[in-house]
């Protein structure tokens, strides 16, 4: 049985370029930094109607985000946009100290996360990024899942005042949630109740988990599917209410098991309601060449690898 | 070297590129092909890199008293990969695995797989230099009289650490290095006199503490003449700069003048047009 279902597939780095499309129109303060990638990062749109708040910044990512900086103090929002690895980890210093630091409104939004890029292999694979971030104070982490999320989440961030890292990828995936949805960062999103096991997913495993959750109700174990699109501000009293229910939890990312997702979880579960969690995601190793799905199954980040971990998570109760 | 024979040499390496970019459809033809003709004079001609007894190339990842060459801008991967195969450092065949699953052949060049002739990993711009400057200082500490190479893109050339760099090798009086930049005038989004403007590099590296040289990058004879003049030049305090001028996607017609085959591998008709446009000299593998 299906619990979800879809018509189309698309990356969720168009969903970030329809929101700017839609930024470029309904928020005059937004400008848009990008570093030589303006195709990768859909943002065509956004400068044809409105080239004078378009800065292209030439392959020079620690500049841009002194630039957006910059920007902030005229009342401006600057959304700088590159690859996720070069617009976190090549420039987590001029963040820290440029933009979380000093309290600036920037939105620093990435394409390319995760091993989903495919081919170009690990140099530009980054699964360290929600870890970077989220290390930094006062930074808002999110994670949406797909075309239409991305797209709301572009849009809400540009309301919110504070620095964020908005993040998303290549691929095309399905597109299952509404259109025109409203986002509310640091809400979790219920989107398959169950009472044996909780699988907390962010970004594309979101899909897989909902997938995963299938596979296990053929098997008649009832789990529970939320969407930790933003996975800082940690939404606690969605996954409390929901480990209280089920007894053991899953988390399920694209990123490093350190850093990412599961390792917010098992902080908070760890201080205040200790759970047996199982772990998806990459286990401290570096991403290669590869097509994006042949990838997720070496690193076992698919539904298959949920369902597994779903099963041992539930033998340990 | 002749340099006839490095033409030919260079047309069977252009054919490589092509096939393994089509094989797995990614990767970059642009800039690969645009900088074939300096990798196959530098690797069968001007190097001199270690051999064994039987003339064949041995590689250790030290690589003391032989030249190394570091790849900066390592999304032309394919040329590296094609022009170490095709030298002998391991075979042929394995060309075929280029960026599918499991391959030693990374999309872009990584010692993470321990392929041979590999040294650093690139692919984020703009780190290759500070590498080779390091390796060419290693080699000063070692007494070791040999010279280290290293090209970057003329894109590159917009990052932060490109500048650090080169205010750092005159510095410290690296003149046991010889750099490039292709400067083929595109990047990914457009003419690079649009997206962010080098200006004037030959002024600018020469303002620096560099010895800089200029040449066509696609005209075999020229890079000889030049590279021979530059290699007079090691020794005498500061380092080398060459900026050559090439057309990214040379010796394919259809993926010239544009920055178009930045990034994009051709469909089976356009492989075939593409080929048709070089002779296989050395076989095909
Ligand atoms: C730090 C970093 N930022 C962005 C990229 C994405 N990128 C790959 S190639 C490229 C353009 C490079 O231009 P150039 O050096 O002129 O090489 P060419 O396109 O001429 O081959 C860009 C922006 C990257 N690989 N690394
Ligand atoms: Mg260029």
């Amino acid at each position: 049985m299906a619990l979800f279902t879809y018509e189309t597939k698309k990356d969720t780095r168009s969903g970030f370029g329809a929101g700017m499309e839609y930024l470029s129109q309904h928020n005059p303060k937004v400008v848009a930094l990008c570093a030589d990638l303006i195709g990768s990062l859909k943002l065509e749109g956004f400068i044809k109607n409105s080239p004078e708040r378009f800065f292209q910044t030439g392959i020079a990512e620690a500049n841009m985000i002194g630039i957006s900086a910059g920007l902030t103090l005229g009342g401006f929002i600057p959304y700088a946009t590159t690859f996720a690895n070069f617009g976190t980890g090549r420039v987590y210093d001029q963040i820290r100290q440029s933009v979380a630091y000093s309290g600036k409104n920037v939105k620093i939004c990435c394409s390319h996360a995760g091993l989903t890029l495919g081919e170009d292999g690990a140099t530009h694979q980054i699964l360290e990024d929600i870890g970077l971030m989220k290390m930094l104070p006062g930074m808002v982490v999110i994670n949406p899942c797909d075309y239409n999320q991305t797209k709301a989440a572009t849009i809400a961030i540009a309301d919110y005042e504070g620095p964020v890292y908005l993040r998303f990828g290549r691929p095309v995936v399905p597109v299952f949630t509404p259109e025109d949805q409203k986002f509310e960062i640091g809400k979790a999103l219920n989107l398959v109740e169950g009472t044996d096991v909780t699988i907390l997913a962010t970004g594309h495993l979101v899909w897989e988990a909902i997938q995963a959750a299938e596979a296990l109700l053929e098997k008649g174990i009832k789990a529970e599917v939320i969407n930790i699109h933003t996975i800082k501000p940690l939404d606690v009293q969605a996954i409390l209410a929901s480990v209280k229910k089920t007894g053991c939890v899953v988390t399920a990312e694209e990123h490093q098991y350190n850093g990412g997702l599961g390792d917010s979880v098992a902080q908070y579960l760890a201080m205040n309601h200790p759970t047996p969690m199982e772990f998806v995601g990459v286990n401290d190793s570096f991403g290669e060449s590869g097509k994006p799905a042949e990838l997720m199954e070496k690193y076992g980040l698919n539904a298959e690898a949920i369902v597994a971990k779903a099963i041992r998570v539930m033998a340990r109760k | 070297m002749q340099t006839q024979e490095i033409q030919k040499i260079s047309s069977q390496v252009r054919r490589d590129i092509l096939r393994m970019v089509h094989g797995c459809q990614s990767g970059h033809p642009g800039g690969s092909l645009g900088c074939t003709d300096l990798l196959v004079d530098l690797f069968f001609s001007t190097m001199n890199l270690k051999t064994d007894a039987a003339g064949k190339v041995v590689f250790d990842m030290d690589g003391t008293n032989e030249d190394l060459f570091f790849l900066s801008n390592g999304h032309i991967s394919p040329l590296i990969y094609s022009v170490l195969a095709r030298r002998g450092y391991f075979p042929t065949a394995e060309l075929a695995t280029f960026r599918k699953i499991d391959t030693r052949l990374q999309g872009h060049p990584t010692p993470h797989e321990h392929l041979e002739g590999i040294r650093i990993a690139s692919g984020s711009l703009g780190q290759g230099l500070s590498v080779a400057i390091g390796a060419a200082q290693a080699k000063k500490l070692n007494g070791d009289k040999s010279t280290v190479y290293c090209l970057m893109g003329d894109g590159e050339q917009n990052e932060g650490q490109v500048w650090e760099a080169a205010m750092y090798a005159p510095h410290h009086k690296v003149d046991n290095l010889i750099a490039f930049i292709d400067e083929n005038g595109q990047q990914i989004d457009g003419p690079t006199e649009k997206v962010m403007s080098n200006r004037d590099l030959e002024a600018k590296y020469k303002a620096f503490g560099w010895n800089v040289m200029r040449m066509d990058g696609n005209n075999a004879e020229d890079i000889k003449n030049t590279l021979n003049k530059a290699k007079a030049e090691l020794g005498k305090g500061s380092p080398i700069m060459i900026i050559m001028k090439t057309e990214m996607g040379a010796g394919v017609d259809f993926m010239m003048y544009s920055h178009k085959w930045h990034g994009v591998a051709p469909n089976d008709q356009q492989l075939q047009d593409a080929l048709a446009q070089l002779e296989e000299t050395l076989g095909d593998y």
